[in-house]
This record gives structure tokens, C-alpha cells and sequence, in this order.
């Protein structure tokens, strides 16, 4: 949900230009990986701002809790211990909507305005004109936008864009108690990533790096990884996260395609009518009949 | 009531309820796949009562389909299955439609037009059907990995625009073949109609008499 209007410049559904005069600032929600402390102080923040609860779950045994995104839970902390050439590593990863730059469950969705994409970089759900049929789940290259039980409507974390709006900072980055979650402007963000990987080099993790795909266009939550060469050792992060062909074609050009043939055989049924009218019983049949007296 | 005893049975009072069956549940679910498929078709949601009407609805209007489809597919394979002849008439057929029907074989009940899209719908209905149950968000997508999903997506979109097309054909044969849509609203049709359209048959069921 949403308080801008006038600064969309992707609409699910619509192929005409959205309201778009206003343009904000493009935002990033930097997720430093190294300096997260998996507190789920974000998690807690997440629910609380949104006012959102999730049902009681069980224990099973792991620190993960819930075990994975909901609809009512919108970030969720992953832990993965993982062998690397350091020994024995804990890898704990802030998981949620990465708000792609090219964002798939949009691309998917075939109810207009109910998945839009700002100016800033946010992409969010406008629950209100979601038809609840699932496509962004297919769409989406992350596995992130989960369908309400409830209300068959699909929710996914917003980046807080009613925080975002007047100037706010998303409440997962106003309570990390670490630092380890940041926000601004996408300049001043990958700037301050870049610090990060430099001081993380000298430390020793020479592949330290940014997870910012380009198959998707760059996202706008960008993680900086210690293994940014291996990201799913960090509880499956795609390597190579892209909107796939599958969805292309079905949400690209499949559509115009099927749809002009559709229209020209109609068209061609129609003309070759009246170029080459009706197929009716041969005069001579007609008569054949005729004189048995009865037809 | 037909009051013309000379007219000939082309289709049973059964044979034409199932087929108007088929026929209403496969345009409201074109309708509806439609709204789902393009932005262009999203305003005959309103057709549905909506986009989340619509989003409920077409998958159990494809379950009804699929009732009516197998009772006809079991009422009318036999009568479809292809000969040397229908393919023979298929390879003249294009003659035909540019209007020269003196080198037409003999068609049967069935033309080999008629069979060949019989069998196209079967195709089509088998793969919309599984693609479809994978596509089912509410029931049964959980069960399928994103890849297939995805997958299905593109089977189903493509094999639903295929349908179509078959369809808009069907229907505009009917309305250019002249009164053959009487044959499949009432059931009867005239003997020079039966022997201009399907003499084989016409020859068949009147035991030779002209």
C-alpha cells in the first residue's frame, strides 16, 4: 500500500504510461551479511511496523523462526552453517523482496495496478486490485511474494513505502542494533558497499562483494556477501537470478502474438466470406431433389 | 417440430445438448482465459463479476468443460477415426475453401476437416487440462516446482490461444457451409443438403436412393 501516486513508473497489466511526473530519488537497502548478528531485532520491527502477526509456530530445532517468509511475515533471518576454506562458518541472511530494478512477479501479474514499481525503486503490492491467482509467485526470481490463506491476496515486504514516502527509513534499518542493515540513496549505498568489501578484503575475505544482479536489472535491497562468489552457500541466493525465458514468453510475446492471430483469423474468416461467399447446395442438386417433387 | 418427414437425422437430441454444453462452458472459459492472458482482454472480467470472480471461476468452468469434453469425446471417437478418403479430402480441402469442390472425394458423415479438429480438441483439451491443474494457485500449484509452473504457464497460454483459433474456425465453417448449424441445433438436415455436404453418408443411410 502506498501513499505516492504520481512517481509509478511500472504498473502491472497496463500498457499505457503510468502516472509518472514526479521523480523521486532511487533508494537501496544495503544488507551488510557480515555484520549481522541474526538478532531478528529486523523480523520483530517488520511485524511490529506493518502490524502484522504471524501464527504460533513449532520448534524445529533451528534458529530459523518462522521457517520461511508468510504472508503475514515479510522478512525472515536464514541461518546456513556452511564449511569454507576458513573452517567452519555461520552465515545468517536478512531474506525478503529484493525490489527488483526488472521486477518478474510484475511482469507476471495480469491484474492492472495490483503490483506496481516507483521512481524510487520500490516495488509493492497494492493488495487491494490483486486478483489472488498466484502469477507473481511464478514470476518472482527470489521465491519471495506468499498467498494469504486468509484472503487469497499476496503479500511481500513493501520496503516500507509508507516510511519511505515522508522520509522515513524502513523500520527493519531504523532497529538493527549492528548497523548491519542501512538505507539512502542508491549512489550514496553502493559507495558505502564499496567501504565494506574494502575493509572486508583486508580482512582477509578476498571474495568479499556486492550482490547486486544485473539479470534483474540490479536490485534495490543489495547485500554485501563474504562469498559473494559462491551467494548460495547463503541459504540458496541465486547466482544468477534473471526473469527466465519461460516468463518472457509467456508474459512477452506470447500475448501480442497469440492475440494478433487470433484477431486476423477472425478478420480472414470475415473476408473470405465475402470474397468467396457462402458454400450453399449445388443448383443442380437443388433441382435433382426439386423434381422428385419432395426435398 | 419438424413436420418434414423427407428430412434426414444428422445428430441426436444427446449428441446436441452435449455438444451446445461443450460450445457455452468453452466460451466462458475463453472469455475469462482471455481477461487472465492480455490487459487488452482484462475488461471482460466484468463478464465474471470482476478479476477475482474471474481468477475463481475459470478454473472450475475448465472442470465442467472437461466432464462435457470427455462425454463427447467418447460419443463421437469412433465416428472420427481418419481414413485413406478423409486425407485424401484434406488435401483438396483448400480447393475447396476458394470455392472449386469438383475434385472433393466423397466425404462420410464426417468430413476429414471435422475429424482432424476433433482430434486437434482432444490435444488441446489434454494439454490445458494438465497444464491447468498445475496453474490451479488455490489446489494443487503447491504441489509443482516453479519451473514446471512456469512451464505450464507457457503450455497453457499457448495450447488456450490454439483452442481458440481452432474454434473461431469451427464456427466460421458452420456459418459458411449453409444450414449446418441447423444440423447440430435441431438435428436434421435436407437430403440435398446431405448429398451435396457428405454424399458417402447421404448414399449410406438412404440405401442407394438418390
Amino acid at each position: 500500500m502506498a501513499l505516492q501516486s504520481l512517481d509509478i513508473t511500472r504498473r502491472s497489466a497496463t500498457t499505457t504510461p503510468p502516472p509518472g511526473q514526479r521523480k523521486t530519488m532511487e533508494v537501496v537497502k544495503l544488507i551488510d551479511v557480515t555484520k549481522c548478528i541474526g538478532c531478528k531485532a529486523c523480523q520483530v520491527a517488520c511485524m511490529e511496523w506493518n502490524d502484522t502477526r504471524d501464527v504460533i509456530g513449532a520448534n524445529h530445532g533451528v534458529l530459523d523462526n518462522p521457517m520461511d517468509l508468510t504472508e503475514a511475515s515479510w522478512t525472515v533471518m536464514r541461518y546456513a552453517e556452511v564449511e569454507t576454506d576458513r573452517g567452519l562458518e555461520w552465515l545468517i541472511r536478512k531474506d525478503g523482496c529484493m525490489h527488483c530494478g526488472n521486477p518478474g512477479c510484475l511482469k507476471a501479474c495480469p491484474a492492472p495496478g495490483a503490483i506496481v514499481q516507483y521512481s524510487n525503486g520500490i516495488v509493492d503490492f497494492q493488495e487491494e486490485n490483486c486478483i489472488g491467482c498466484g502469477y507473481c509467485i511464478a514470476g518472482c526470481p527470489f521465491n519471495i511474494p506468499r498467498l494469504s490463506s486468509k484472503d487469497s491476496k499476496v503479500y511481500k515486504c513493501t520496503l516500507c513505502s509508507d516510511r519511505v514516502a515522508v522520509g522515513l527509513e524502513p523500520a527493519c534499518v531504523k532497529t538493527c542494533p549492528t548497523g548491519a542493515i542501512v538505507f539512502g540513496s542508491k549512489d550514496d549505498m553502493l559507495h558505502h558497499a564499496e567501504e565494506r568489501i574494502t575493509d572486508l578484503r583486508e580482512r582477509g575475505f578476498a571474495k568479499a562483494g556486492i550482490y547486486n544482479p544485473q539479470g534483474v536489472d540490479g536490485t534495490h535491497v543489495i547485500y554485501v556477501l563474504h562469498h559473494a562468489d559462491k551467494p548460495e552457500i547463503y541459504n540458496g541466493l541465486p547466482k544468477e537470478p534473471a526473469i527466465g525465458p519461460m516468463v518472457e514468453i509467456w508474459k512477452g510475446a506470447a500475448k501480442p502474438v497469440a492475440s494478433l492471430a487470433l484477431g486476423a483469423l477472425a478478420a480472414g474468416a470475415f473476408f473470405h466470406y465475402v470474397t468467396k461467399g457462402p458454400n450453399e447446395v449445388s443448383e443442380e442438386i437443388e433441382k435433382e431433389f426439386k423434381d422428385d417433387t419432395r426435398s | 417440430m419438424i413436420r418434414d418427414p423427407e428430412k434426414l437425422d444428422r445428430y441426436t437430441a444427446p449428441e446436441r445438448v452435449n455438444h451446445w454444453l461443450v460450445a457455452m462452458t468453452f466460451i466462458l472459459l475463453a472469455l475469462s482465459g482471455l481477461a487472465l492472458f492480455h490487459p487488452a482482454f482484462f475488461p471482460l472480467s466484468q463478464l465474471f463479476g470482476g478479476g477475482v470472480w474471474t481468477r475463481i471461476l475459470h478454473p472450475f468452468i475448465g472442470a465442467a468443460l472437461i466432464c462435457f469434453f470427455g462425454s463427447m469425446f467418447f460419443r463421437f471417437r469412433k465416428s472420427c477415426i481418419t481414413t485413406a478418403a478423409d486425407w485424401e479430402w484434406l488435401s483438396h480441402s483448400r480447393e475447396m475453401m476458394n470455392g472449386d469442390d469438383r475434385n472433393m472425394p466423397e466425404a462420410g458423415k464426417l468430413n476429414g476437416g471435422q475429424k482432424l479438429l476433433f482430434w486437434m480438441l482432444v490435444a488441446c483439451m489434454a494439454l490445458l487440462v494438465l497444464s491447468g491443474i498445475v496453474m490451479w494457485r488455490a489446489y494443487f500449484s503447491f504441489l509443482f516446482p516453479v519451473a514446471v509452473i512456469r512451464f505450464a504457464a507457457v503450455v497453457h497460454a499457448a495450447t488456450g490461444a490454439g483452442m481458440i483459433a481452432l474454434i473461431i474456425g469451427h464456427i466460421y465453417l458452420a456459418i459458411w457451409t449453409k444450414e449446418s448449424i441447423g444440423a447440430m441445433l435441431y438435428g436434421k438436415v435436407r437430403r440435398a443438403w446431405a448429398k451435396q455436404h457428405h454424399p458417402a453418408w447421404y448414399r449410406e443411410i438412404t440405401g442407394g436412393r438418390k
